[in-house]
């Protein structure tokens, strides 16, 4: 009984990934827990291991195709003759045991209105279209939507399940949806005008479509502001300097006391912890630091769990071995998944200060400049201090200016007397 | 003379005038042509002036059954010029409305009769006034509006004939209130006439073709309509057809045959309303080669036409013949025109309404043809009696009923029968624009008390899940 290998799901937010590479060819008997291939996700690459057994009779999508589908067969092996036919092919399973429940393949959409993809993504859908989609295991994900401000609305899913629907469907005509979808297609490079063999073209991968698409979501539908503060930082590097005296293994850095007072103020102001969703403001209980990593090809964001609880040691350690898994491209899905307030710092490159654009769905991002000696006045008099600047982007859905006001103020209190976190 | 536009407009009614707002709206330079007045038949002798009759015989109605509300009223006359003369103003002040509506678009209005004959981009309109003067009007684009006129059939002498037999025009100025009225039709327009003239104490007889009144409607809810106007005194003949009459000096008797039987019906005035016929004459169609089925001009459901640059929208386009749908679809072949994303009307999205006593309205497919389609369906269906509000306005006389695709849950049809539901079909219209399914309905939170509760009730009930019954 031959069965279909999929292209698994490796993470909520995964709809297609790159198959890198083939660690099986055909003919090969494999048994369950061999890894078959590795796949580059949005984020990460991963290991995809066997789930049933058998000969590899076919592989169909070759080592570098990019752009695969989650549930696309990739791969049919012969299967074990004893077992009985198998209602549904099993999807590969990934290594680890966390990132296994995130490679089973999206049920099927539950018949009534499924809002938002695992992602928190909203997919806009007439309540017909959903369900027709969901009676037809259609996944609206895959489906351009040609209603109102590309709306899915039945045609569209129609059309994807393709024949006879409804007894009799609407005088709607095919031939409107078809060339709406051509003229919205992503921009082409001849689009742009530039003269061929003045550039070189990059393609496009998971992490960069990622980047790309979440990004513009996020700029264009959430109501975002920012907020500017300046903070002294004498008495943090004193602070800091007599901390690293002390040891001799770890040195702690600004950005882990950053992150540290990014935990403790969201304790203090937990209304700006918060994530926007249809149903309700998520108030969050504990500061899941994302922190801002930039990396080959673009950036990620792995998140310090319950950073308030959390050393400053610790943190500094956590911080490290995320960066490098990061640079690696070895994070786990878990690893940098849901983290409820982010850290940008661009410090090091002596930027003054910048806005970074929110993290879905986190309320807030923090976006750190360089501190520098800057002139102060000091009870009436000029003086010299290090000042940084830093500007808290925030998602006016939850979090408004007062709110966003009084979080800084927190975490520049925080900053400016340092001894305060060790409270 | 020669003047030139982006867009002429033949014909000023609700098809008319909206499409040609819409069309200055987005820039065009636009020109209306009507021959007779702004605001089309709709405006001034159709859906408004009828409104305002039919509002006449609702007070006249209350009055008289007051001391069920406890008031005692006694000698409540009425005076049929007056009515009349409340129906014309309406009209007239409505009308005047869209001429200022034409100004404030800077609509160019020519009172003058169009023809086409051939141009470059679209048809060359010459438009010739009362007075004989004539403009060509030379547009990028032209849309025909003219709208339909009733039906008549000279054959069987069912023609207006200046004193016994009128369409609806000289209904809604009527010269004498008939003792004994004869309505041929009973879709919406004679069943409306009839429910006027019943109100105010005529004996009306209402002459059908088919099987059943307000052909159009549900089975269910025809009958349920056809029960109440027999209980208000009027007669009804089903499955039944005039054909022919004979005129008395003082009267006019028709010979009706039903069921293989005829009889003769003697009455002071017959009201024909047995359909309409598009306004497709001397337009110059011909010449130009239009094609036209049944005197309706033939389009793509987005006005086009199969001449370069010409269009057309509303009663002239086909049915329904609905003010609404003329308006829609005006709207919709301007932008086209100008380059929008439009998709035509779904036909099982227009609602209809029919404003007798009681109040008919309905939207989507029927019982019988949403089964004759080969769905699976849920019906459901709410009693007014069944309604706080309904009784306590004494209206507790009626019903909804909903129609659900029992497979994917999609509304297919709404039907109701009773008080105010003309206003009341709109929510479903809105639901079934949206796609709505009956999920989303029984989630929806409708206000206590209100006649729309049981829009609520009956879309529960096609689920077994209505609470007041």
């Amino acid at each position: 009984m031959p069965v279909d290998i999929l292209m698994p799901a490796l993470s909520p937010t995964m709809e297609e990934g790159v198959l890198a590479k083939w660690l099986v060819k055909v003919g090969d008997e494999i048994k369950s827990g061999d890894v078959i291939a590795e796949i580059e996700t949005d984020k990460a690459t991963m290991e995809v291991e066997a789930v049933d057994e058998g000969e590899v009779l076919e592989i169909l999508v070759p080592e570098g195709t990019s752009g695969v589908k989650i549930n696309t067969v990739i791969a049919r092996i012969s299967g074990d003759d004893a077992s009985p036919a198998k209602p549904a092919p099993a999807a590969p399973q990934v290594a680890s045991a966390p990132a296994a429940e995130a490679a089973k393949p999206a049920a099927a959409p539950q018949p009534v209105a499924v809002a938002k993809t695992d992602a928190g993504e909203r997919i806009f859908a007439s309540p017909l279209a959903r369900r027709i989609a969901a009676q037809n295991n259609v996944d609206l994900k895959t489906i351009k939507g040609t209603g109102p401000n590309g709306r899915i609305v039945r045609v569209d899913v129609e059309g994807v399940k393709g024949g006879a629907a409804a007894p009799a469907t609407a005088a709607v005509t095919p031939a409107a949806p078809v060339a709406t979808q051509a003229a919205k297609a992503p921009s082409t490079i001849a689009a742009t005008g530039y003269k061929e063999g003045n550039y070189d073209v990059i393609p496009l991968d998971g992490m960069r479509r990622t980047i790309a698409k979440r990004l513009t979501d996020s700029f264009r539908d959430v109501p975002h502001f920012p907020l500017n503060v300046d903070i002294e930082l004498d008495k943090l590097l004193e602070l800091r300097k007599q901390l690293n005296s002390q040891n001799e293994n770890a040195k702690i850095s600004v950005n882990d006391m950053i992150i540290k007072a990014t935990a403790l103020a969201c304790k203090k102001v937990p209304e700006a912890n918060a994530s926007y969703t249809d149903e309700g403001i998520l108030i969050h209980h504990h500061a899941d630091v994302a922190v801002a990593v930039a990396i080959d090809g673009g950036l990620i964001t792995p998140v310090v769990r319950e950073a308030e609880n959390k050393g400053l040691l610790t943190i500094s350690e956590e911080v490290k071995t995320l960066a490098d898994k990061a640079k690696n491209r070895k994070l786990m899905p878990e690893e940098y998944s849901a983290g409820t307030i982010s850290v940008s710092n661009l410090g090091m490159f002596g930027i003054k200060s910048f806005g970074s654009i929110i993290n879905e769905p986190q309320g807030c991002i923090l976006s750190v400049g360089a501190g520098e000696q800057r002139p102060v006045v000091k009870d009436g008099a000029l003086a010299i201090a290090t000042v940084m600047s830093v500007t808290l982007t925030c998602d006016h859905r939850v979090v408004d200016g007062a709110v966003g006001a009084k979080w800084l103020k927190a975490f520049k209190r925080l900053l400016e007397e340092p001894l305060s976190m060790l409270l | 003379m020669s003047e030139n536009f982006d867009i002429a407009v033949i014909g000023g009614g609700p098809g008319g005038y909206v499409a040609a707002i819409r069309a200055a709206q987005l820039g065009f330079k636009v020109a209306v042509v009507e021959r007779e007045h702004m605001g089309g038949i709709c405006l001034n002798w159709g859906c408004i002036p009828t409104k305002a009759l039919l509002a006449s015989a609702d007070v006249y109605s209350k009055i008289k059954h007051a001391q069920n509300y406890g008031i005692s009223v006694s000698g409540a006359t009425y005076d049929l010029a007056k009515i009349v003369e409340r129906s014309r103003g309406v009209a007239k002040q409505m009308a005047s409305g869209i001429g200022f509506l034409m100004k404030k678009n800077k609509v160019t209005v020519y009172d003058a009769t169009a023809k086409l004959v051939k141009g470059t981009d679209a048809p060359k309109v010459i438009a010739t006034a009362k007075d004989g003067k004539t403009t060509e009007i030379v547009a990028k684009h032209v849309i025909l509006a003219t709208g339909a006129r009733a039906r008549v059939i000279p054959q069987a002498g069912l023609e207006p004939d200046g004193k016994f037999i009128w369409t609806y025009k000289e209904a809604l100025v009527p010269d004498t209130m008939p003792k004994r009225l004869l309505v041929i039709g009973s879709g919406a327009i004679g069943i409306e006439f009839a429910s006027f003239f019943n109100a105010l104490g005529s004996e009306v007889t209402v002459v059908e073709a088919v099987d059943k009144i307000m052909p159009v409607e549900d089975k269910e809810i025809s009958d349920f309509a056809q029960k109440q106007f027999i209980k208000r005194g009027m007669k009804i003949m089903t499955s039944a057809s005039v054909k022919s009459v004979k005129k008395n000096a003082n009267d006019i008797t028709a010979i009706v045959e039903s069921g293989g039987k005829t009889q003769e019906i003697t009455a002071d005035r017959i009201i024909l309303a047995i359909g309409i016929v598009g306004n497709v004459e001397n337009l110059g169609l011909e010449e130009l080669g239009v094609t036209v089925d049944r005197t309706h001009i033939v389009t793509d459901g987005m006005g086009t036409t199969n001449v370069k640059g010409l269009y057309a929208i509303g009663d002239i386009a086909g049915a329904p013949w609905l003010a609404h749908k003329a308006s829609h679809e005006g709207i919709i072949c301007v932008e086209k025109i100008a380059g929008k994303k439009v998709h035509p009307i779904n036909p099982r999205q227009i609602p209809g309404c029919t404003y007798a006593t009681p109040q008919v309205a309905s939207i989507g497919l029927t019982e019988a043809k949403a089964k004759e389609l080969g769905y699976e369906i849920k019906v459901g269906r709410f009693p007014f009696v069944g309604n706080g509000k309904a009784v306590a306005l004494g209206e507790a006389e009626g019903m909804m009923k909903t129609i659900f695709d029992a497979k994917t849950g999609e509304m297919l049809g709404a039907h109701m029968v009773g008080a105010e539901v003309t206003e009341m079909i709109q929510g479903y219209a809105v639901g079934m624009g949206l796609e709505t399914t009956e999920h989303e309905l029984m989630e929806t939170v409708f206000p206590h008390p209100t006649l729309s509760e049981m829009m609520h009730e009956a879309v529960l009930d096609a689920y077994g899940r209505a609470i007041h019954i």
